[in-house]
């Protein structure tokens, strides 16, 4: 019964996919209209765009076309503007794990000690609040001022925003841990560095591998606009270069990678924040 | 007399209820002592402060007055010379049974060798019966086998006294009468010091040496100390034939039912809280002094 149902849900899968392409395909056939007067005009989008015969938006086969080009060939540079696709991506991951991680190497501590201390969770706790739901880009001026280069800003734009999820959640999971495990840790006189790491760690990490995967998945989204204002590498910085050469193909191309990866991502932290968990 | 190894004096706990109000008293005036090797059940209703008491053995919490001296040295704290069974398990669950009582022998002795600590694991597992599910996590066992897991853990430690919170509540009656036998062939062979926190009748009559009555709360009392008459050697299986093993029951019962309620209001004239009088409900009238002057 499970089997067959997963079996069905697969097939559905396929035709709903199926039927999109069909009306993305009938959308974008070409309309035989006029052509347009304006030469100026036609030069900038290209001939067959302005003549009305093709619609400026790419059909399905255009993309695929274009995918299949990344995908043969995606880590060539041939100058600074004109990377591939691969590198562009490799770029971002590269500084969402970096400001990632960073986040984790502080938060995780701090969350700890706020966690472990009622006065300090209650002391930090006004910051936190102004401080989580500040967008990450209004960071973006005061990095470059403060930092002076454009690469390091938008790590550091990575590593505020992938900061707050991890902190609040480290601090919730630590806070939270039953009073019984602690009681058994106290009876035995654990010490207090091996009472954190054999069972306030253990019992609070399901919670804070939550923290990381939702911290994961907003530093992506907001990697690609930081890339956007900040510009030289990057798919970010690749989505506005094509947006600027009006080719419409390469952007849902760099789209569909994005959400490729993001769920690479997830995925991943899925898989850690499973091996952590435990059954009560 | 025997040589008192835990003493209890004069043991209160009150709390704040209001600011600039009078305190809540939970219980006070609480005196009691066990001697070596003896069991002790203490039997009430909830909300007398049982467990604050079986708390303040273990250290985890702290009277309002009055000191525990256990072997000489006042109670300040939590020891692992005072090992615990709690009410829930407490197991970790991300730890195997054989883990969760690896944790405890580590923390009792951290220089150990590998092969003691596992020698002294599997010696505690094996007791409690469950050295075939040793690689098994607390979800993937029953209630029963978390407990006695609970209990493996709290022995392999071999603490000088053991502090039991209610630890069979949970449990089906099948498998509770299952482990009360465990647990007293087990403290039979180790001459264990037992404390317990129970309300089941039965079980205090099964298991303890002596059972103390507490009247309830607010203002809870140690009321009387019941002398268990019946002889050591007694099993679930016989128990019930000794013609004491009634009048124990329903002098237990008796105090539960109606006594507990009213002697917190109208303690009985010559009621001193320093000498809970001791009963020994179990025996004719007659004897009742002789079998006291033996036991104290």
């Amino acid at each position: 019964m499970q089997r067959s149902g997963r079996l069905a849900a697969t097939l559905l899968s396929f035709v709903i996919f199926a039927l999109f392409v069909a009306v993305w395909h009938v959308a974008t056939l070409p309309t035989g209209g006029a052509p347009v007067a304006d030469s100026e005009y036609s030069k900038l989008v290209g001939s067959a765009a302005a003549s009305g015969q093709k619609s400026a938006m790419p059909s399905p086969k255009d993309v695929a076309l274009k995918l299949w080009e990344h995908v043969k060939d995606p880590f060539f540079v041939r100058g600074t503007n004109d990377q591939g696709i691969g590198i562009q991506i490799a770029y971002s991951i590269g500084r969402v794990l970096l400001g990632f991680s960073l986040a984790a190497l502080v938060a995780i501590p701090l969350g700890f000690v706020i966690g472990m201390s009622p006065l300090l969770y209650r002391a930090f706790d006004p910051f936190i609040q102004v401080l989580k739901p500040i967008s990450p880009l209004a960071w973006m001026p005061l990095a470059l001022f403060t930092i002076k280069d454009s690469a390091t800003s938008s790590i550091f734009v990575i590593f505020i925003c992938s900061l707050w999820p991890m902190l609040i959640n480290t601090a919730f999971g630590v806070s939270a841990v039953r009073r019984e495990w602690l009681n058994v840790a106290r009876t035995l006189e654990v010490s207090p560095l091996r009472k954190a790491f054999l069972v306030v760690l253990p019992a609070a990490a399901p919670t804070i591998m939550t923290g990381m995967r939702i911290s994961v998945g907003i530093a992506w989204l907001v990697i690609v606009a930081a890339e956007m204002l900040v510009g030289g590498t990057g798919i970010g910085y690749f989505v506005w270069n094509e947006w600027n050469n009006l080719s419409i193909s390469n952007i849902l191309c760099a789209i569909l990678l994005i959400g490729l990866v993001g769920m690479l991502l997830d995925q991943i932290l899925a898989r850690l924040a499973c091996a952590v968990s435990y059954p009560e | 007399m025997g040589a008192e190894f835990l003493k209890v004096e004069g043991l209160s706990k009150s709390f704040a209820v209001a600011r600039g109000g009078p305190p809540l008293v939970v219980f006070d005036e609480v005196n009691f002592a066990i001697e070596k090797g003896e069991f002790v059940c203490i039997i009430g209703h909830s909300g007398c402060g049982k467990s604050t008491i079986l708390n303040i053995l273990a250290g985890l919490d702290e009277a309002s007055g009055g000191v525990v001296i256990m072997d000489g040295r006042e109670v300040a704290g939590p020891s692992l010379d005072r090992g615990v069974v709690f009410q829930g398990h407490a197991l970790m669950p991300w730890l195997t049974a054989r883990k969760n009582v690896e944790f405890a022998v580590r923390s009792r002795w951290p220089d150990a060798r590998r092969a003691t600590i596992d020698e002294i694991c599997d010696r505690y597992l094996t007791m409690v019966g469950l050295a075939g599910a040793a690689d098994k996590k607390p979800a993937e066992l029953s209630g029963g086998m978390k407990q006695r897991v609970g209990i493996a853990r709290a022995f392999s430690i071999s603490p000088k006294m053991l502090l039991l919170d209610e630890p069979f509540g949970a449990l089906d009656a099948l498998t509770r009468g299952v482990i009360q036998d465990e647990l007293l062939k087990i403290c039979a062979a180790t001459g264990q010091t037992v404390f317990m926190i129970t309300h089941d009748v039965d079980e205090a009559i099964l298991l303890a040496d002596k059972i103390m009555l507490m009247s309830n709360g607010p203002g809870a009392r140690i009321a009387e100390i019941v002398v268990n008459t019946l002889p050591r050697d007694r099993s679930r299986h016989t128990i019930h034939k000794d013609p004491q093993y009634y009048a124990i029951r329903n002098h237990l019962v008796d105090f539960l039912v109606s006594r507990s309620k009213v002697f917190t209001e109208q303690p009985p004239a010559g009621f001193d809280p320093l000498h809970p009088p001791l009963v020994t409900p179990g025996l004719p009238a007659a004897e009742t002094r002789l079998a006291l002057g033996a036991h104290r």
